[in-house]
């Protein structure tokens, strides 16, 4: 499945349904969301069909920002049927994510 | 438009290696705070640059910069915050700005200061490095802006100005954020601010923040003999590479970072 864009109504659906998902908490104005963007979708295709990648645009979907206590942009939080295991804050090399991604598939 | 070379760093291993990448023409951005906040600038004499008997701090780095600016160096104020790699391009966050480059040289002095207790741990949940980034998360909430450089009171004001209720704590010497899985409270100098966030606004990112898989060597940044760090066009050179801290250490290892950016850039288009 390629790169989801989530929104609040099919957020939970989508992720508890999901053994392993990745999801990019961003915003249009933040520099180093968009220096992250291009890592997100390359690992949307390489993790296609084993990992539920999408993002959050924390302008459109406030309430999803809060509920997950995102407090700083880009955050990526990792869950497993829709709970929560491991979040990674600010823009960061491929391997960060990867290495997380290997040792929960 | 993407830059041969960003230097991040506006002292005077940063300034000698943009003077040194436009001596073969490469095209530079230097980023950097004010000329002001630099270290150097409050020395009120430099005894032991060759030549410059007694010349000041303030003296010598307006130089280097009028320098820089002579020889088409381009400059932008500000703090590198995060980099990324992506085919080639080095991707530099300079608050919610992002600019380009093909390699870079880190120049960005030494950070003074442990962390804070707490403050890794609360990173993104209420620990913050940049207000024009993050600031928007925060409308309508209680934050404290722990300053350490001059442009700290002006982000303060911008979180102010967009609807935050500011505390702000003034080059505090110790701090603790506390709060279980999100900030609760700040307590600077025996102060306690209870807090839905905390920016903390340091002159420089330590290294390793900026750029992740750098190599360190007894808290300073490891740089070969031709200044490069191992990261694919990462050059490093001044303070931030280790002692002497002295300014003629700095032009020099500067010189040698650029011209060895320099190469990288001219490798990277034969490549092509």
């Amino acid at each position: 499945m390629a790169l989801q864009h989530f929104k609040t109504s099919d957020f939970d659906a989508a992720v508890d349904a999901a053994p392993l998902a990745m999801v990019d908490f961003w915003a249009e104005w933040c520099g180093p969301c968009r220096m992250l963007g291009p890592t997100v979708e390359s690992l949307a295709g390489q993790y296609d069909g084993k990992v539920l990648v999408g993002k959050v645009n924390v302008d459109e979907e406030p309430d999803l920002a809060r509920r997950f206590g995102v407090m700083s942009i880009p955050t990526v939080i990792f869950l497993k049927n829709g709970k929560e295991f491991e979040r990674k804050v600010g823009v960061m090399p491929a391997d960060a994510f990867t290495a997380i991604l290997e040792k929960n598939l | 438009m993407l830059y041969d070379v960003l230097v991040i760093g506006g002292g005077p291993a940063g300034l000698s290696a943009a003077i040194n990448l436009r001596a073969r023409g490469k095209s530079v951005l230097v980023v950097s705070n004010p000329m002001e906040e630099n270290p150097l600038w409050k020395a009120e004499q430099v005894e032991n640059y060759p030549g410059l008997p007694s010349v000041s701090g303030a003296e010598l780095l307006t130089a280097l910069w009028r320098h820089a600016e002579k020889d088409g160096v381009e400059f932008m104020i500000g703090k590198a915050l995060n980099t990324a790699l992506a085919a080639d391009t080095w991707y530099v966050s300079v608050g919610s700005d992002v600019r380009e480059a093909k390699a870079l040289v880190l120049a960005a002095g030494i950070v003074r200061g442990k962390k804070f207790p707490g403050e890794t741990e609360l990173l993104g949940r209420g620990v913050s490095y940049c207000a024009t980034c993050d600031g928007m998360l925060y409308r309508g909430k209680s934050v404290a802006v722990v300053g350490y450089t001059e442009t700290a009171r002006k982000e303060a004001d911008f979180l102010k100005g967009i609807g935050c209720e500011v505390q702000y704590f003034e080059r505090p010497r110790t701090c603790a954020i506390t709060g279980s899985d999100r900030v609760e409270a700040v307590t600077c100098d025996g102060v306690t601010a209870p807090v839905d966030g905390v920016f903390i606004l340091r002159p420089t990112m330590a290294p390793t923040d900026l750029l992740p898989g750098l190599g360190i060597e007894k808290g300073y940044v490891s740089a070969d003999g031709k200044m490069s760090t191992g990261l694919p066009g990462v050059f490093a050179a001044g303070d931030c590479v280790g002692g002497p801290l002295q300014v003629a250490k700095a032009v020099g290892e500067g010189l040698v970072a650029g011209q060895n950016a320099a190469a990288y850039v001219d490798g990277l288009s034969r490549k092509k």
